[in-house]
């Protein structure tokens, strides 16, 4: 394990994706293959099944350092790594095993149906086996979460560099839900026939929100605008009479959207689709609350199907008549993808996603307005010469969301930070004012402010504590922010009978008393 | 059972001896402070008088002011003030660092001020006082924090230093220019290249040159230098992300702290390599120290209080925390 340690430690301490793709790049050429996959698969969060729970770590851990386990979990919530925590709360020794990744790992994965007890007796002498980052990463092993800055195409490019082939190529290959176990290193990278992979999805071509002004972008007669969805981003694959369904995240989503399969009885065959995967209940958009009840299902009941059908609203086209179509200008792909809606049998898990005719910018900006009276989150702009891009690539695609709600209230409770912003106060629940006067708690959010403003706001909670409860502090309901979140629903969950979507601080309103801030009523408004 | 009156208490001010009238590190302005050591957090302005250790007195002075009516004394020396018998004794923090000792009718109280129990070769080391009650700081009082030896995370830096210069790249440090940077100067491998300081670091090293307390060959950074290519350059935390450190192209950026030992912490930092180097004691340090002052009562200041006073509890102690008015729960930044 110690190339991949040395490997961990150069990613982990540097920021520059040159020095990352250069510390990758001779990790590969040390390493065996077999490591490689593995570490492939790990930084792209493919980590073996947990065989040993966390709390079983946590009371091994507290109990081999000697500390009672509530200090423990103080501890640890300060740290705000267990994998971390764990390593460095347990007595230092110089130990180094000389185990390989694979090794660890295939160890790590025999526990799987052991008895508590071997599990205590294999983990404790694999931490008296290692030390410092050694023993983090074993633990990482087995809690995963490996953040080390390496994206998807970052790895591909390493990779690519690393066995003289282009990095598109590279990208598509890595593609879907393979794991070490399922497929070698010479057939994930080196095969002749990877194409031929009837799951293998291509990689996702992702957009940028757009920056500044849009006039900026050109002509807009080369601009073709679609509405923005807020669903879940799938990519349908149909190939030799199969069909798979994959997630943005590359996970194969065939068990929770069965409805897709009766895409078997298309004629059409050799095609992969792009497009928004939406819940279409009695003519009209579902929620995302409705989708979220489809999502991470392995079964899905009769009841649901029928409640909550699902839909994809097609947009692109990347694999047509068996062949990869995406070098083709955006434009034709769009030609194609109308031609096939217009002939023939369309089964109605599919609806074509809807190009909004613009004579000008203006035109656009209207419709933009109009996106959420749609249930849409803003527009789509996608050039009609860019072709399907391999992940997040800035020009031929733009993000043109609508600007977010804001509503201004009251800090109520405030919680320390969990990991990065250790020692600050950095989660914080709001409330707003309901019809008795009274604040009534509504949101959670925890970004959106400056590390200045972090640590200004602790000093107020330190000074301004009510009552403690562990970690969470109820504070004086003083401090006013303003929080901006993009979509609000009802919700019987809450006591405020609202839920908020991606809610986050927007700035805060130094300005405005507690008093000044928003109502239940305000908010009740915008459902 | 009449309440037995402790010698040494918190109040709004700082930590009251009132038999004495007089107060240990005041946070607001007092007629009478004794000073455990140099750091804005303990030596605050303001206080009609002072006393501190003799070595902290340039310190104090060059930082609070020259006309500060102030009297330095030495390690072991004991005045009386009203009865009650006060002395100064090494804390290894920094420089002129010292826990005081207070003495009452046979009842022995120790602050500690903040201490460190490895010897940094710069200050005078640490040395345990017995005592029946003892203030501790607690800053690094989680059991995650431990320290290697000061030689070996030096000797990493040595040859972090080593591989940029040979690649031509500057090497910074950010620490504080009050005790981290002396630690560092003093133990760092002179002979690998120059030493260059910011300002702030090259007038407290004066201050103490003068004083005749520590002394070594640094460069300031100026317009004139070229190349800074071969050099390590140490800045206090806030020269690193002003325009003053634009200068350095290419520079590795390092920063030395206790904190650096959490990754959370050094990605935060957003540096390139942190070095574990602190002026305070480890978890091991803390329950060390307090085991062999054969205090019963400690109170707890100055970091993770709470925990670390639950865990005194459950260690036997009679354990309190108490809070004072200068600090947050341990900020990630300060170290003082
Ligand atoms: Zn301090
Ligand atoms: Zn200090």
């Amino acid at each position: 394990m110690k190339d991949f340690t040395t490997l961990f430690l150069a990613l982990d301490s540097t920021t520059k994706t040159t020095a990352k793709v250069n510390a990758l790049v001779s990790y590969f050429t040390k390493a065996r293959e077999s490591d490689i996959l593995w570490t492939i698969a790990l930084f792209s969060h493919k980590r073996p099944k947990r065989t040993v729970n966390t709390r079983l770590l946590r009371e091994w851990a507290a109990e081999l350092s000697g500390i009672p386990l509530w200090l423990f979990e103080e501890t640890y919530h300060i740290a705000g790594d267990l994998a971390e925590t764990i390593a460095l709360i347990i007595p230092v020794n110089s130990e180094d095993s000389r185990k390989s990744l694979t090794q660890w790992i295939q160890e790590i994965k025999s526990l799987a149906k052991t008895e508590e007890e071997v599990k205590k007796d294999y983990i404790l002498s694999a931490w008296n086996s290692l030390s410092g980052e050694g023993r983090f990463l074993f633990n990482k092993l087995i809690t995963g979460g490996f953040r080390v800055g390496v994206s998807k195409k970052l790895m591909a490019k390493a990779l690519a560099k690393h066995l003289g082939k282009e990095e598109s190529e590279i990208a598509h290959r890595l593609m879907g839900d393979w794991t070490p176990d399922t497929v070698s290193f010479q057939e994930l990278l080196l095969s002749e026939d990877f194409d031929q992979t009837l799951s293998k999805p291509y990689p996702f071509y992702l957009a940028y929100a757009i920056e500044g002004e849009v006039e900026s972008l050109g002509d807009v007669k080369e601009w073709m605008a679609e509405y923005k969805w807020d669903g879940i981003r799938g990519q349908l694959i149909k190939r030799s009479g199969e069909v798979f369904v994959w997630s943005r995240g590359e996970e194969l989503i065939n068990a929770a959207f069965p409805e897709f399969q009766e895409l078997l009885t298309w004629q059409l065959d050799g095609l992969v689709l792009d497009g928004e995967i939406v819940v279409w209940k009695e003519g009209a958009l579902g929620s995302f609350q409705d989708l979220q009840k489809r999502l991470g299902r392995k079964k899905v009941s009769k009841k649901t199907l029928k409640e909550l059908p699902a839909t994809m609203i097609v947009y692109d086209i990347l694999e047509y008549e068996g062949k990869d179509i995406r070098s083709l200008p955006q434009s034709e792909r769009r030609q194609i993808l109308d031609s096939i809606f217009n002939s023939g049998e369309i089964p109605s898990q599919l609806s074509l996603s809807e190009v909004l005719e613009a004579r000008s910018w203006e035109d656009l900006k209207a419709l933009r307005q109009g996106a959420r009276a749609k249930d849409a989150e803003g527009l789509m702009l996608k050039h009609s010469n860019t072709p399907y891009q391999d992940g997040r690539k800035k020009g031929g695609w733009w993000k043109w969301k609508l600007d977010p709600y804001t509503i201004d209230a009251v800090m109520l409770y405030a919680q320390r930070g969990h990991g990065r912003r250790t020692n600050l106060y950095t989660d914080y629940t709001f409330a707003v004012w309901n019809a008795e006067g009274m604040l009534v708690p509504f949101a959670k959010a925890y970004s959106g402010l400056t590390d200045v403003e972090f640590k200004a706001v602790t000093k107020f909670v330190n000074a301004n504590t009510l009552e403690k409860f562990g970690p969470v502090r109820s504070v004086k309901p003083e401090l006013v922010f303003e929080l901006a979140f993009e979509g609000i629903t009802k919700s019987s969950r809450h006591k405020s009978g609202i839920a908020l979507r991606f809610p986050r601080i927007h700035r805060w309103r130094k300005d405005k008393k507690a008093s000044e801030a928003n109502s239940l009523e305000d908010l009740e408004s915008l459902l | 059972m009449a309440a037995h009156k402790d010698l040494l208490t918190f109040n709004k001010n700082g930590i009251y001896c009132s038999v004495a009238g007089v107060y240990i590190d005041p946070w607001r302005k007092v007629d009478k402070a004794l000073i455990t050591h140099g750091h804005s957090d303990h030596a605050r302005s303001g206080s009609k008088s002072y006393i501190c250790h003799k070595d902290t007195l340039p310190i104090i002075r060059h930082r609070i002011g020259k006309s500060i009516e102030a009297r330095g004394i030495q390690y072991g020396e004991v005045f009386t003030i009203n009865g009650v018998r006060f002395s100064f004794h090494p804390a290894g923090h920094i420089i002129g660092s010292s826990q005081i000792r207070v003495e009452y009718k046979g009842e022995v109280w120790v602050a500690s001020g903040d201490y460190k129990i490895q010897d940094d070769g710069v200050c005078t080391p640490f040395e345990p006082i017995e005592c029946h009650a003892f203030i501790t700081e607690s800053t690094f009082g989680l059991p995650i924090y431990s320290w290697k030896p000061i030689r070996e995370t030096i000797g990493e830096m040595n040859t972090w230093w080593e591989a940029n210069k040979s690649l031509g790249k500057p090497s910074i440090i950010s620490a504080y220019s009050l005790g981290k940077a002396q630690n560092i100067l003093h133990n760092i491998d002179k002979t690998i290249g120059p030493i260059y300081c910011h300002g702030a670091i090259i007038a407290m090293n004066k201050v103490l040159q003068e004083a005749g307390l520590f002394d070594c060959d640094i460069l300031p950074v100026t317009d004139d230098v070229k190349n800074y290519g071969n050099a390590l350059v140490l800045t206090p935390g806030s020269g690193i992300n002003g325009p003053w450190a634009k200068r350095f192209k290419q520079a590795s950026i390092g920063v030395a702290s206790g904190w650096m030992n959490l990754r959370g912490a050094r990605r935060r930092r957003g540096v390139d390599k942190g070095f574990v180097l602190s002026d305070h004691a480890d978890w091991d340090g803390l329950n060390a120290a307090i085991k062999a002052t054969g205090a019963t009562k400690v109170v707890v200041t100055h970091g993770y209080q709470d925990i670390f006073t639950r865990w005194l509890c459950e260690q036997g102690y009679d354990a309190v925390s108490e809070k004072t008015l200068f600090e947050g729960e341990g900020s990630e930044n300060a170290e003082h």
